[in-house]
């Protein structure tokens, strides 16, 4: 084989640049999943902490999906919780009265998933605490 | 007898299937997921005490309206709806390019092309004129929507979905009146909302926006922002289609006019002048 001391020392140092995150992070641990905090004023003051629909963690996306076209579309605002209390449809408004905590409710699972949704180039987000009364 | 065993085999198969299936998607709530898909979700209803109507529609009264009262109705709207002051792009702009408008002064002869003519007495034509979007029954920018993202409601409310909207601006080319603007720059930089509404969101670069006969706050049971901050009894807002309602009142003992009436979209707000 002509050139093979190059060639060899080339892949080597392919193989071992392709493989070093493999290598690097052998023995090592995934970083656990972040868990949204529930840590705000409102859902401390909530006796039986429960939210207005099942399953949130799983389903957010498809409920809000839902909401926006029931509002938008048909002007259908408002749909009872699982504890039969009527709630408005809202992101800013409902959602966001409990889960005051933006950044660790929302972004925490959306920068660990690298996911990038778009809800507040328009939606409110909430005063953050402390900066405003 | 052969082909009785085989029927019974066949029927079988599927009914097991089929009940696998069920409990498979009872078991996962797919029934649920499938139904709120078609319809809504479970148990969506409009408020109890939301203000309803077959056709919405308007008067303005320009006799009662001034320069100063028209700022306030506008500033009322302007802070509903969180809408931008954005600047001029450069200081001696006859036009601001990047102006965002729900209801704005016109002069009269713009408003009411039709009906300008050199006669008419100047407290007519020197005073600007209090418009907005027409909300028409036949609206133009509604048909030419690629994403109908501009939609009319049963209520005659021509609403924008700002989720559909791709800034095509076709709408903009079709409306008659120039009722709806674009946001060329991002609406939340450099403090262009002097203070927001959280009960409505804001809009980003890139989509068009238009009045929307404020049916955030009819939802409410409210009146519209401009509406209600009439002190007079400049504006009077109600069901065009209910003969007792006080806006037919006031169409049926005044003379009024539309803008642009010959454009056929039927609109929907009348002017008294």
């Amino acid at each position: 084989m002509y050139d093979s001391g190059k060639i060899i020392t080339g892949l080597v140092i392919f193989v071992a640049l392709f493989a070093s995150p493999f290598i690097l992070n052998v023995g090592g641990v995934a970083p656990a999943a972040p868990q949204p905090s529930l840590d705000t004023p409102a859902i401390k003051d909530m006796e039986t902490p429960v939210c207005v629909r099942d399953n949130m963690q799983q389903n957010h996306m498809q409920v809000l999906d839902l909401w926006r076209d029931s509002v938008v579309r048909k002007a259908n605002r408002t749909a009872p919780g699982i504890n039969g209390q009527l709630y408005e449809m809202s992101l800013s408004n409902t959602c966001m009265d409990c889960h005051s905590n933006k950044a660790e409710f929302c972004d925490r699972c959306h920068t660990y998933a690298a996911v990038d949704p778009y809800c507040w180039d328009c939606h409110v987000e909430p005063p953050k605490e402390g900066t405003e009364s | 007898m052969k082909n009785d065993r085989r029927h019974f085999l066949k029927a079988a198969g599927v009914a097991t299937i089929g009940l696998a299936a069920t409990a498979t998607a009872a078991e996962a709530g797919i029934a649920d997921s499938a139904l709120e898909l078609v319809f809504g979700p479970k148990g969506a209803a409009p408020y109890a005490d939301a203000k309803t109507a077959t056709r919405w529609g308007m008067v303005v009264d320009t006799r009662k309206l001034n320069a100063e009262s028209m700022e306030k109705l506008i500033e009322a709207c302007n802070h509903a709806h969180n809408i931008p002051k954005l600047p001029l792009r450069k200081p001696h702009d006859k036009f601001n390019k990047d102006e965002i408008k729900w209801i704005w002064e016109e002069e009269f002869e713009n408003a009411f092309p039709g009906q300008m003519n050199e006669k008419l007495p100047p407290k007519i034509t020197q005073n600007e004129v209090l418009v907005l979007c027409n909300q028409c029954a036949s609206p133009a920018c509604v048909r030419v929507c690629p994403t109908k993202a501009t939609f009319q409601r049963a209520d005659g409310i021509v609403m924008m979905d700002f989720h559909r909207c791709i800034g095509c601006r076709f709408c903009m080319a079709a409306c008659p009146y120039g009722s709806r603007s674009f946001n060329f720059k991002d609406p939340r930089k450099d403090g262009a909302i002097a203070e927001t509404n959280p009960e409505f969101p804001t809009r980003m670069k890139g989509v068009v926006e238009k009045c929307n006969f404020c049916a955030e706050r009819l939802a409410k049971g409210l009146d519209p922002a401009c509406v209600e901050a009439c002190e007079h009894g400049e504006m009077v807002f109600g069901d065009l289609n209910d003969p007792e309602s006080e806006i037919n009142k006031v169409l049926r003992n005044n003379y009024t006019i539309q803008r642009k009436p010959e454009a056929g979209t039927k609109p929907q707000v009348y002017y008294i002048v």
